[in-house]
């Protein structure tokens, strides 16, 4: 999991730290991970469809897409930033990659038809410009990243409207088919990509010298700045990574879900964010990893999956995840507060 | 006015422990009403933890604390304020984006019987708040923009006269000059007068033997003495504060100290015209290898801008920096480490991560040149292990917790981290601000060690003992110019203070 869960589980020599310390040190870890038990155990008592192989199939299906988004927003999280446009993004770079693919004559989208490999550069090129732009932004004019990826928000969404017009798009390249809707010894390949770009992450962030400089600036920039580390430089890259990662996500998703169209992706900006903080990623930067993004990514798939399994008012479940999600925040904020105790 | 010999507040047998590290062992401490007491102590030894305690801000504590003879126990600082107790800490909270005045008035601003802010009131009261401690600025001012003595004079007047009738003032003196320092405490005898008890703890023995009625001496966490300050001796307070004789520690520089003369050893660092608004005004300096240069100056001439300037945090409107001849072009802190350049700046919050272990703290600057790609963490707790050894930094473990380290050994961590792989220029911000003797003295056995290694060493400071103590060679900065060099001469405390 994340560097402090090694550090629990493989205790260096620290003098005579009680039970009681180390749990409150991995409050921000323990919590989430409890969430999901109760919340599985629950959703296995109450239906009996829940607890099956093919329903956790389903699960990890469904969060793939938030989980590709998920990944790149830890980055973006850890540094004490956020991006607000990356369900834009991810829908700017899937309608791309859909307007340089030859569409059936049906279609009435005036696109400009390429090769597949080269519609999937293209699209990549245009969700890492974007990420430029927000970089750009936020280090080099000092907009606050909020607001500059707020701006962003619009902008790409703007950029879906002119391309489709309105209109729905349906053919990808046919890698992209296969990686967003295809399988591989009965395992979906979209579920094998978002695993794969969670595990490059977190090998990045634990393990290179780059994630951790993204752990630095996040607990102290002024400290980071003046130990010589390019803050700008590891803000940059952190919002670049994001908006690439929205753009996988976004050109897999409209793999996934057979069509490219306006306003696709509106949901998993406010799922990908939840992901990253129900895990117990800190908003403050820093603290967390994908470890939790991942638990936070199960959290919300089990509440989301189990939430349908269950005779429940369909309106109830959009003020249910509310609840859960401001129950995380709580959390959140006080294992900070916690471990800032600890370390005082 | 109370009955001087009445106990206004009294700790009995207080013990307090930061996990596992026993920061205060059975202490017993009373203070009696309108008196000034003097804490001193070697950092680490418990002086800013007891009293953290009577202000509220640690609440898990064993012992008995009584105030007025009444038992209380403080869950919070805002319950200790209630109970009239106030307390300037060691690091400066403000808030900087906010006015003079609202910083003032933080928490206590003026309104009118709707709930409107007084903004008009509120700045005059200010303006004759901080006018009492001779403090002249535009109370409409950004906090954040004035120089940080002012900034500290500010944040004190607000807990002076803020009506506490306890007031905790931890080292208060450290970022002010002279004249500051002696109006502080006609303010705080005024206090006293007025029947206030203050509580202050310096690391200027000189300046508790100045102000106080009555001293009180820790040690590793326990209380070692409380004495009448009129029958104390400087000497003897050290003497109990160390607990060893430490007759060349009495140093004070009064006496008259021999410069080094000019070395023929190549510039490492070149910086010529650097203006920067109001705070530089063409200045000009050189380092050669081997040498110390002090800059020396009154807080807020210049001093910490320019250091800022030199390391590449701030660009400067005009004027070059050449680092082992190669000319730096903007590229900020990052490309002036690659040109071989290391910062220690002045304050502890802005340089180290306190929520990571020590060896965390220690790699960041030279994981450039343990990795490429991945990290090698072995390799970083070894060498942080080496630094720990040298640097005598305890606990010597390199996973412990930052936080959890004393004041003097979180400086220490945080000059580590630009030793393993000496730099070419070293840029020491008010290196031994807030540090008792012994930690003073290692800073300076350190920086003589790496001047012998070659290092161009630049030590920026208004404290003309920390200037004295180890530079080769000296310049005193005014109002953002170089008004003097001292260089091959004799100089003292004396003469620096008249130069600035």
């Amino acid at each position: 999991m994340t560097d402090d869960a090694k550090g629990a589980s493989v205790p260096p020599p620290r003098a005579r730290q009680g039970l009681a310390a180390i749990l409150r040190n991995q409050m921000r870890n323990i919590a989430p991970f409890l969430t999901l038990i109760v919340l599985t155990a629950f959703f296995a008592i109450v239906s009996p469809s829940f607890a099956t192989w093919g329903n956790f199939g389903n699960i990890l299906t469904q969060v793939s897409v938030t989980g590709i988004i998920a990944a790149g927003l830890t980055f973006v999280i850890l540094c004490a930033e956020i991006d607000l446009s990356v369900a834009s993004i991810a829908n700017a770079t899937g309608i791309a990659v859909a307007y340089f693919t030859l569409q059936d004559s049906y279609v009435n989208i005036a696109n400009v038809p390429v090769p597949g490999w080269l519609a999937i550069i293209f699209a990549l090129i245009a969700c890492s410009l974007l990420g430029a732009v927000n970089a750009a932004g936020l280090v080099m004019i000092g907009i606050p990243s909020f607001i500059m990826t707020l701006a962003m928000m619009q902008i790409a969404a703007g950029i879906s409207a002119l391309l489709v017009r309105g209109q729905i798009a349906y053919k990808v390249p046919s890698l992209i088919t296969f990686l967003g809707s295809g399988s591989v010894a009965g395992i979906p390949c979209i579920v094998l990509v978002a695993a794969f770009i969670l595990l490059l992450s977190h090998v990045v962030l634990t393990y290179t010298r780059f994630g951790r400089y993204v752990y630095l600036v996040g607990s102290n920039r002024e400290a980071a700045e003046n130990a010589g580390l390019n803050v700008k430089l590891i803000l940059g890259a952190v919002m670049v990574i994001s908006a690439m990662c929205a753009g996988i996500a976004g050109m897999l998703g409209v793999a996934h879900f057979g069509s490219a169209q306006q306003n696709e992706f509106d949901t998993y900006l406010l799922d990908s964010i939840a992901a990253v903080v129900v895990g117990g990623t800190s908003l403050f930067g820093g603290r967390g990893g994908i470890g939790n993004t991942v638990v936070g990514l199960f959290v919300l798939g089990v509440l989301n999956n189990g939430l349908d399994h269950v005779n429940i008012d369909s309106f109830l479940k959009i003020l249910i995840r509310g609840l859960i999600l401001l129950i995380a925040l709580i959390i959140n904020v006080y294992a900070q507060r916690l471990r800032e105790a600890a370390a005082d | 006015m109370p009955d001087p010999n009445t106990p206004l507040l009294e700790l009995i047998g207080v013990s307090k422990s930061f996990g596992g590290v026993q920061a205060l062992r059975d202490v017993d401490f009373t203070l009696r009403a309108g008196e000034i007491h003097g804490l001193v102590g070697e950092n680490g030894a418990g002086k800013s933890t007891m009293m953290k305690i009577i202000a509220g801000v640690h609440a898990d504590y064993a012992g008995r604390f009584l105030l007025d003879g009444r038992a209380v126990h403080f869950r919070s600082a805002r319950d200790a304020h209630t109970a009239g107790i106030a307390m300037v800490h060691q690091e400066l909270s403000v808030a900087p984006d906010l006015s003079v005045a609202e910083n003032v008035f933080l928490g206590t601003q003026l309104t009118n019987r709707l709930g409107i802010v007084q903004w008009r009131r509120m700045a005059e009261e200010a303006r004759a708040q901080l006018a009492r401690l001779g403090v002249d600025v535009d109370p409409r001012q950004q906090m954040g923009a004035l120089p940080i003595g002012v900034q500290q004079l500010i944040e004190i007047s607000r807990v002076l006269f803020s009506g506490a009738r306890i007031i905790i003032l931890d080292e208060p003196t450290s970022a002010l000059s002279p004249p500051e320092i002696a109006r502080l405490f006609t303010a705080l005898r005024g206090l006293r007068a007025s029947g206030a008890s203050i509580v202050f703890i310096s690391h200027f023995i000189d300046d508790i033997l100045n102000v106080s009625d009555t001293v009180t001496v820790f040690r590793n966490g326990q209380k070692i003495m409380t004495a009448p300050a009129a029958t104390s001796t400087k000497n003897g307070l050290i003497q109990s504060m160390i607990g060893r004789g430490h007759a060349e520690l009495e140093d004070t520089y009064t006496s008259d100290i021999r410069l080094a003369p000019p070395i023929d050893r190549p510039v490492m660092l070149e910086a010529a015209n650097l203006r920067l608004g109001r705070s530089l005004r063409d200045v000009s300096l050189a380092v050669r290898a081997g040498e110390v240069l002090g800059i020396y100056g009154f807080m807020g001439c210049g001093q910490a801008e320019l250091a800022r300037v030199l390391f590449g945090k701030t660009k400067p409107e005009r004027g070059t920096i050449r680092v082992d001849g190669r000319r730096l072009r903007g590229g900020g802190t990052a490309s002036a480490r690659r040109a071989g350049m290391a910062f220690v700046p002045d304050s502890r919050r802005s340089m180290l991560f306190h929520q990571e272990p020590v060896y965390k703290n220690t790699s960041i600057s030279i994981l450039g040149r343990l990795s490429r790609l991945f990290l090698k963490p072995a390799q970083e707790r070894a060498l942080a292990a080496r630094q720990i050894e040298a640097l005598r930094i305890r606990p010597p473990r390199v996973d412990a917790l930052l936080g959890g380290l004393s004041g003097g050994n979180q400086q220490k961590v945080g000059l580590a981290k630009w030793l393993t792989y000496p730099p070419k220029v070293l840029v020491l911000c008010e290196p031994t601000r807030g540090m008792d003797v012994g930690a003073k003295d290692e800073v300076v056995k350190i920086v003589r060690g790496l001047k012998e290694k070659g290092l161009a060493i630049i030590i920026v400071s208004s404290e003309p003992e920390t200037v004295l103590s180890m530079a080769d060679r000296i310049v005193v900065l005014r109002k953002g110019e170089l008004v003097r060099e001292f260089c091959d001469e004799n100089v003292s405390k004396d003469r620096l203070l008249e130069a600035a």
